[in-house]
């Protein structure tokens, strides 16, 4: 047997266990069940992995038909090539790490088998979508990962916001989905088929066909990157679509630092990365990819300089470095792309799972502005924090350093208009990025302490079980974009790593950008930290001043953006006003007055039988009618 | 001649209501275990039709046929892959309403168990009749136990949803008598099978597929002759509602299929765009009244008729994908309604209400019940791996073929269905407990736990493998559309 199938099923198999007997077995066992079952999972992929690098191995194991309908003919299936190998590895180790932080971090919680069975079955959803060999079955384990979100967002569902912000990712992603659906029937459409490696091939063929879409004339390879862009976007919380992310941190913290940072939200960059062969084809879509990209980063970048929820702000980083992902992989660099998401999968776990670690110490106090010198009491907790943060705002020689500026390079030496202002745009947001972060370090961890609910000298390290899995995290943090750059980001890392995986129309540029490009962002990302100090700790009375100049300017980014009224008034309202219109007005009030209720009236003219109805006299009849009926056809069967 | 099988099917039931309307028992127990072991031996017997059926031909099998009135009428019944499935749903659906009937019917049980039975009998006439008129009397007999079921075993206002729902649909199927009389005056016959070969002029058509559309969208129902519907589904007792949405609504669709389209090709094809248009109103239309419901029965109630417009859309749109969606979905959502409409009876007879706001917070209290509810709120959803997603997705991959904008106006339905469906599921079972009396609340009893979970299982069955059910319908649907696009081409010919 392949050991594919234990790396995808162990994880099913311990929430159904979790899930449905955890009831009997007990919280600890469940525990241990899930937590080993995903970790038995992660060795395994490091071994796929280690295969695929070292042995070039491939493999595609088809497991049964699922949906045979004339030519559409789709199977369950596990595909291993470069790029899902690499995902593999993301997917389940941080979803070990996290299941056994949860141990520690949900031990007052009294539905502990719940909530790993959750974990472990979005693990399972998560794996089926990267490993799909087909666009039917990576739709299954992207809506099985946004249904798992949904339980895990309202998991603490007495909270009213927990359950709305529930709803409103479940939502928000639909309509994401809206748009990858009708690409997927579009695909299916030009191709007759939805797997991945047919398509593919097709792709050139049709470079030239143009299709009316709604009465516009648009080029079909353009319609379908857009459409599955789309899907993109929900999945991976981009600008318009990424309202439910902030909202999201609703769940518990684990949750936030597995789904909601490491691995579901990068499925959007992922399905781009996967369907380079279809996106290389098409320069508009490419475009807009870079836009909204560069836009999300930036724009998340500015809210996140003014939140004062620790998770949130972590969120709108979280927003702000899929931005990153997406506009590397718009100017064609989708190594680069693929190389940030594994770079970020370690230190934003690491920072949501410190945030967490806060947050516990602080009994479930999220405001940092109550917050405060408490870096010596929580040492441990502070010093991953720090390497989380110095990996995130790419300080030199931590992972994000090396993948966030290849990113900003890429997109100068991509040579277009939008690359020049996609990489200004990129250093910019680096400059933002690394305030924000450093705002956050300074007044959760130094200054003066704020609290006045709870005694400082009360504040307590987490548990090792929980400190563990971020030593872990912080040493991927550090050493990840180092040891593996040359492999995922190297000239020869095409031919030699991602093979067929990933398609290159033509290959990416191996020039190199001018020095004062190169070393520009890692200066700027160094004066941030001294200035970061000066405004938040040293001076807060000149930031005061700053906010109260710039009041109107504080409260839209304050009120992010003001995206969440906007849609409030132009779809929420809107929606629920035409439905109850529908119904008050045209159904009771048009079609039922003049339909049925215009005839029946007219018999109730003669009501003297109709109080006869209530007696029942009526259905005796009507009874003696249907046995009639019966015996008639029993009759006649029968003859 | 063989066993026959078919007229088996649809005597047993009818048998035991006999039986058991003359028994001189009054003890309701010993009722109900004969009208379940009569339901659920027919339940079997359909499991062997299928073991028997022979997916690799379009023909009508295990064919009957018996003379009535002497060179007019044959009592004519057999099975194809379109219809064979919908008996299965049938016999499925009954024995588990027959278990779900409890105290709720406090008077006269041995009377609505006996109207279930001989229902389940008509039902299976209608999908397995080969003869216009038979299929008529099935089709219409069902109206009356139906009628009876809403009439006196139902809620406050029974009267007036009972006669509702007995006007809309008599009316719509007076002009589908007519349109059958006057087919046997044209062609000297109303054998289905005979009329399939000799097809029925092309200038007739339109006004003949209006006559049963008119009986046919009433039934769906479509709209804008919905709204018997929310009605009909809130006075009647559960068992009423699982009836009418699982069996009742699929006659109307499952006729589109076999008569509107196999009888009149030509005509369907000239109002294809009238069917699109009214089915895109119903999945949005009714999707946002849906969202709008504050009685569960009503909202689960409009979300079918949003579920038959995405049936309807299906349909009409001839290709393989789309009708094989159809029947899956029709399938699908017997199951599913069932499962919702028993759902919401399990609340219901707890504490007598329909009201959305008077719930709140039922995970901590009945958690059976909350996972259970869960799977078929996932597969109302149509979240893949359910049996809801299938269909829907082939329907709306069939549709995109045909129609771009149409594929996505019905697309956006999609997430409509989602907002309606869990925000129901959160008022009801997240949340705190804002009502002192639910805290009483006991889970789901051995018996509901065994309903529901055997409806659970083949909607999550049927989501991860739904061969069994595309295979049995694959080849005659192609033969249907083969069939369907001869007419289409020899038509334009002809006028050429």
């Amino acid at each position: 047997m392949d050991i594919e199938y234990l790396i995808i099923f162990l994880p099913l198999l311990g929430s159904i266990i979790s899930g449905l007997l955890g009831k009997y077995i007990g919280s600890r066992n469940s525990e241990i069940i899930t937590s080993l079952f995903v970790s038995i999972s992660a060795i395994l992929s490091f071994i796929i992995f280690y295969k695929v690098l070292n042995q070039d191995y491939t493999n595609n194991l088809n497991i049964f038909t699922w949906i045979n309908s004339g030519t559409l003919n789709v199977s369950w299936s596990i595909d291993i090539d470069a790029l899902s190998s690499v995902m593999l590895v993301v997917v389940t180790l941080v979803s070990s790490l996290v299941h056994i932080y949860s141990i520690g971090y949900m031990s007052d919680d009294p539905h502990k088998q719940r909530f790993m069975s959750y974990l472990s079955l979005f693990t399972f959803s998560m794996l089926m979508l990267v490993t799909s060999d087909n666009f039917l079955q990576l739709f299954f384990g992207w809506e099985g990962v946004g249904l798992c979100s949904y339980f895990l967002i309202g998991f603490w569902f007495r909270k009213e916001s927990a359950n709305a912000a529930a709803i409103k990712a479940f939502v928000v992603n639909r309509v994401g989905d809206f748009g990858f659906a009708l690409g997927i029937f579009l695909i299916f459409y030009l191709f007759g088929t939805v797997n991945y490696d047919e398509v593919f091939e097709l792709v050139p063929s049709i470079l030239n066909n143009d299709l009316s879409f709604l009465g516009i004339n648009v080029n079909a390879i353009n319609l379908i990157c857009v459409l599955l862009f789309i899907g993109a976007m929900g999945k991976s919380a981009q600008i318009f679509l990424h309202t439910w992310l902030p909202d999201a941190m609703e769940g518990p913290t684990p949750v936030s630092a597995l789904i909601h940072a490491a691995t579901m939200v990068t499925a959007g960059v992922f399905l781009v990365v996967r369907c380079s062969p279809i996106f290389e084809y098409s320069p508009l879509a490419l475009n807009l990819v870079t836009i909204i990209g560069m836009s999300t980063a930036f724009f998340a970048a500015t809210i996140a300089l003014v939140q004062d929820d620790i998770k949130k702000i972590i969120a709108y980083s979280t927003c702000s470095q899929l931005g990153y992902m997406f506009f590397a992989a718009g100017v064609g660099a989708y190594n680069v792309a693929m190389f940030h998401l594994f770079t970020h999968a370690f230190f934003k776990a690491l920072l949501f799972l410190g945030s967490g670690s806060v947050i516990h110490s602080f009994k479930n106090e999220q405001n940092i502005n109550v917050m405060g010198g408490v870096w010596k009491k929580l040492p441990y907790t502070w010093a991953l924090m720090v390497i989380g943060t110095l990996a995130l705002t790419g300080f030199p020689f931590f992972s994000g350093f090396y993948s966030k500026d290849a990113i900003i390079e890429f997109a100068y030496l991509s040579g277009s208009a939008t690359g020049y202002f996609a990489a200004g745009i990129g250093i910019f947001t680096a400059f933002l990025t690394s305030i924000y972060s450093w705002r956050l370090m300074f007044k959760t961890f130094h200054g003066n302490y704020n609290n006045k609910n709870i005694d400082s000298s009360s504040m307590h390290e987490s548990p090792l079980i929980m400190i563990i899995p971020l030593i872990i995290l912080a040493i991927g943090a550090i050493f990840s974009g180092f040891l593996f750059k040359d492999l995922f980001i190297g000239v020869e890392s095409s031919e030699n790593f991602w093979k067929d995986s990933i398609f290159f129309l033509e290959p990416l540029s191996s020039d190199h950008p001018p020095l004062w490009f190169i070393v520009f962002t890692p200066i700027l990302v160094i004066l941030s930290i001294p200035t970061a100090y000066y405004f938040f700790i040293i001076n807060k009375k000149f930031t005061n001043e700053i906010v109260k100049g710039n009041l109107p300017l504080y409260n839209f980014l304050k009120n992010k953006w003001y995206f969440d009224e906007i849609y409030e008034y132009l779809f929420v309202k809107p929606s629920k006003k035409i439905g109850l219109y529908f119904w008050k007005k045209i159904d009771l009030r048009f079609i039922d007055r003049f339909g049925p209720d215009g005839i029946s009236s007219l018999i109730k003219i003669i009501s003297s039988i109709a109080v006869k109805f209530q007696n029942g006299f009526i259905y005796h009849y009507a009874f003696v009618m249907l046995l009639g009926f019966s015996a008639l056809l029993t009759f006649l069967i029968l003859k | 001649m063989d066993f026959p099988i078919l007229s088996s099917l649809i005597l047993l039931p009818i048998l035991g209501a006999i039986f058991i309307f003359f028994s001189k028992s009054n003890n309701n127990l010993t009722i109900k275990y004969l009208a379940l072991f009569v339901s659920f031996a027919n339940f079997i017997l359909s499991l062997y039709l299928w073991y028997l059926f022979d997916t690799t031909t379009s023909e009508f099998q295990f064919l009957e046929e018996r003379s009535w009135i002497k060179g007019f009428i044959n009592y004519k019944v057999g099975v194809d892959g379109i219809s064979i499935l919908f008996i299965i749903l049938t016999t499925f659906i009954t024995p588990l309403c027959v278990v779900s009937v409890n105290d709720t019917i406090k008077n006269r049980l041995k009377d609505f168990l006996v109207a279930i039975l001989i229902m389940e009998s008509l039902m299976i006439g209608v999908f397995c009749s080969l003869d216009l008129v038979v299929f008529y009397l099935f089709f219409e007999g069902g109206l009356i136990p139906m009628f009876l079921i809403i009439g006196i075993w139902g809620g406050e206002k029974r009267v007036y949803s009972a006669f509702k729902f007995f006007l809309y649909t008599l009316l719509g199927s007076v002009l589908m008598l007519v349109a059958i009389i006057s087919i046997y005056w044209m062609t000297g016959t109303t054998d289905v099978t005979y009329l399939y070969n000799i097809g029925i002029d092309a200038k007739y058509q339109n006004l003949l597929w209006l006559a049963f559309f008119s009986s046919f969208a009433v039934k769906t129902p479509m709209w804008p002759v919905h709204t018997w519907l929310p009605d009909a589904h809130v006075e009647a007792p559960t068992a009423g509602s699982v009836l009418l949405a699982a069996i009742l609504l699929k006659m109307a669709g499952y006729g589109f299929i076999r008569f509107s389209i196999g009888l009149f090709p030509i005509a369907s094809e000239y109002f294809v765009p009238l069917v699109y248009f009214l089915s895109l109103v119903a999945i949005i239309y009714t999707s946002l009244v849906a969202l709008m419901q504050e009685d569960m029965k009503k909202l689960i109630a409009y979300s079918s008729v949003a579920h038959m417009g995405f049936v309807t859309l299906g349909i009409f749109t001839i290709t393989q994908q789309g009708l094989e969606g159809s029947i899956y979905q029709m399938i699908s959502h017997g199951l599913v309604s069932a499962a919702l409409f028993l759902s919401v009876g399990v609340l219901y007879e707890r504490i007598h209400t329909r009201l959305i706001n008077n719930y709140g917070g039922l995970v901590s209290i009945m958690p059976k019940y909350a996972i259970i509810f869960m799977i078929f709120t996932l597969g109302a959803v149509g979240l893949p791996g359910t049996s809801g997603f299938v269909g829907e997705f082939l329907i709306l991959m069939g549709a995109f073929k045909k129609s771009f904008l149409v594929a996505t106006i019905a697309s956006l339905g999609v997430i409509l269905a989602a907002a309606y469906m869990l925000w129901l599921y959160k008022r009801i079972i997240f949340g705190i407990v804002i009502n002192e009396k639910l805290n009483k609340l006991k889970d789901l009893s051995k018996t509901e736990l065994f309903i529901l979970s055997s409806l659970a299982f083949p909607i999550i069955f049927f989501g991860f493998y739904p061969e069994p059910i595309l295979n049995t319908t694959e080849v005659s649907i192609k033969y249907l559309i083969e069939m369907y696009n001869n007419n289409i081409n020899l038509n334009l010919i002809e006028n050429k």
